[in-house]
């Protein structure tokens, strides 16, 4: 029987809601965003529960406060605001002074790129993974399925250091049945056909896959590797999955050329001497008003399944050359 | 440490804090001699705020052990302007009184601004207003444990400007957080001078207890007065998060520095400093 796919934080939040009767040392905090589950947390543990209100900043400080009492919290707010409004506190409070003591705070952002589609850009998020990459000590998720978000649950305890996970506020089909991959790897390799090979996170990596799929059907092989740590991934491995393709193409649902997925890339290549050819999809910088569907939205800006297909034909006959 | 149960004051008790509050405020004036890059005019103003909680018999605290679940919290989140705290730790035994030599120096652990290296340090307090919302959260977090721990706060005046301590007054006052104190350091003066005529926040204890706070006001320079005052707020448990606003002067001691608007940049010269030494053994 096929798994049926739930959003990334109804699965996450679940696992939080189990272990928090099983460990009193849990702290849920949220600056007042919910869901059902988060309605089930703080009616069964109101001790370990608080809702600071509409305040960002003062939710990273609480929560860091908590943190430094020994608790291991659970951050939870709309993608953009629990990383931008208070950036500066998860610098300080988070990042600088994991440093010196334990800081286990794991910031649940719900909201990657466009999946607040109707919401506008205020409510959508294309700058956090590269603010976020920015930081020192702060462990970065992206993952593409609820499976994957789920189980990155058990990190969350087991490192305890800061974290964000990067959740998409829609519900996105099972890529993970049966089975996990690999969390140490920190990336997933789905396809390795053809001399390219598609390196995408979260919404993207579906993106991927069916640009991958219309590429085949007019006989271009290519690969898709899925990288949800996006602070931790397994570089030699990485470098081994990578190094026979003759160009990556970096897939992310933030903005293009601004430090992102793209310019991590673009690091790890130079780093590793490695001579592969790349190619960069992301969002076009700028913010927009237009309203759609989500494919309208990323057609738009250049990172749909049309558009993605349109730039990979293209960056395959210059590699073919 | 003196008794922390009774909350009386001898005449001799009354005279160690007074002498205290002097050596802390003379081994201030050296280590900005060794170290001009450190802020001298803001470390003067809470040398009795200081010298009160650690000397007073209101925090817990051991040195041995800086971390001790024990203890009781205390955020300096007026980090730059806690120079005066170098000496204290050291008298006390955080760390050997000869890395006071060291100040700002490489290699040195005691900086321009305080980091959470030093031992005593709690959290990072160069970057202003962060102190009350963390405290607010290790506060709520020790009520969770049922900890009998207390959390003090101390910040400047001007750092009130900052926001986020606004949504923490907030917070602490509709968690009934009455183990959380916060001390406010309120000599007047931000960076480019008088807070009134930057973003005036008058009327300080009436804002703060139509935020949900106990609030009291003491003269800052007054060193017995302000141990009374942490004494009684320390006891107070109605509910309700607790300030004291203790009035004082930045530069406090220095007549070149007391009402200079631009006392916070200001550094003295050596000569200026020894000569102040003298007058003041």
């Amino acid at each position: 029987m096929s798994v049926r796919p739930i959003a990334m934080r109804d699965a996450f939040l679940d696992r939080i809601c189990r272990a928090m009767a099983e460990d009193d040392q849990i702290f849920f905090t949220t600056a007042d965003f919910g869901s059902p589950v988060v309605d089930r947390i703080r009616e069964q543990f109101p001790k370990r529960y608080v809702n600071v209100g509409i305040a960002e900043q003062n939710l990273i400080n609480v929560s860091a406060g908590l943190a430094i009492e020994g608790y291991k919290v659970f951050a939870y707010a709309i993608a953009p605001f629990i990383t931008m409004r208070c950036y500066e506190q998860i610098r300080v409070n988070l990042a600088l002074l994991s440093e010196v003591r334990p800081i286990n705070v794991n910031l649940i952002g719900v909201g990657a790129g466009y999946s607040y589609v109707v919401s506008g850009p205020t409510h959508q998020c294309y700058e956090d993974l590269a603010i976020m990459r920015a930081l020192p000590n702060v462990t970065i998720y992206s993952p593409s399925d609820h499976i994957v978000a789920s189980a990155l649950f058990d990190r969350c305890l087991e490192n305890t250091g800061p974290k964000y996970l990067r959740f998409d506020a829609q519900v996105l089909p099972v890529l993970y049945e049966p089975g996990l991959p690999d969390l140490d790897r920190g990336f997933n390799v789905h396809r390795s056909d053809g001399n390219i090979c598609f390196v995408a996170t979260g919404y993207m990596v579906h993106t991927a896959l069916k640009v991958a799929d219309q590429l085949a059907s007019a006989g271009v092989s290519i690969g898709v590797v899925d990288l949800f740590d996006i602070s931790g991934y397994a570089a030699d491995q990485l470098q081994a999955v990578l190094k026979p393709y003759d160009g990556i193409v970096t897939m992310e649902e933030g903005f293009h050329g601004c430090g992102g997925v793209d310019a991590m890339m673009f690091e790890f290549i130079a780093r590793r001497g490695l001579s592969t050819r790349m190619l960069n999809i992301g969002v076009e910088r700028g913010y927009r008003f237009e309203l759609g569907t989500r494919t309208d939205l990323h057609e738009q800006v250049g990172i749909g399944v049309q558009a993605v297909t349109k730039s990979v034909t293209e960056f395959v006959q210059t590699i073919s050359v | 440490m003196m008794n922390t149960e009774d909350g009386l004051m001898t005449s001799s008790d009354s005279s160690t804090l007074q002498k205290k509050a002097k050596w802390v405020w003379r081994e201030t004036l050296k280590v900005h001699r060794r170290a001009p890059e450190t802020r001298l005019a803001s470390s003067l103003s809470p040398v009795e705020i200081f010298v009160a909680l650690y000397y007073g018999g209101v925090l817990r605290y051991d040195p041995q052990n800086p971390q001790s679940q024990a203890r009781d919290r205390c955020i300096i989140s007026k980090g730059h302007g806690s120079i005066c705290m170098y000496p204290i730790l050291a008298d006390l035994g955080f760390f050997p009184v000869a890395e006071l030599e060291k100040v700002c120096e490489a290699g040195s652990f005691l900086g321009g601004i305080p980091d959470p290296i030093i031992p005593g340090y709690e959290t990072v307090n160069g970057s202003l207003g962060h102190g009350m919302g963390v405290g607010a959260g290790m506060a709520l977090g020790l009520k969770g444990k049922k900890s009998d721990c207390n959390v003090f706060v101390v910040t400047g005046d001007g750092e009130l400007h900052e926001g986020a301590n606004w949504e923490a007054f907030m917070f602490a006052s509709h968690h009934r957080l009455d183990n959380l104190h916060l001390i406010i350091d309120d000599n007047q003066i931000s960076m480019l001078g008088s807070t009134d005529n930057i973003v005036s926040h008058d009327s300080l204890s009436d804002r703060l207890q139509s935020f949900g706070w106990d609030c009291a006001e003491v003269d800052g320079h007054d060193v017995v007065a302000v141990r009374e005052a942490l004494m009684r707020m320390k006891i107070q448990s109605m509910g309700k998060p607790k300030a004291l606003i203790a009035r004082t002067k930045k530069g406090h001691g220095v007549p070149s520095l007391e009402g200079a608007e631009l006392s916070h940049v200001m550094s003295l010269k050596p000569e200026l400093i020894d000569s102040l030494l003298e007058a003041n053994p």
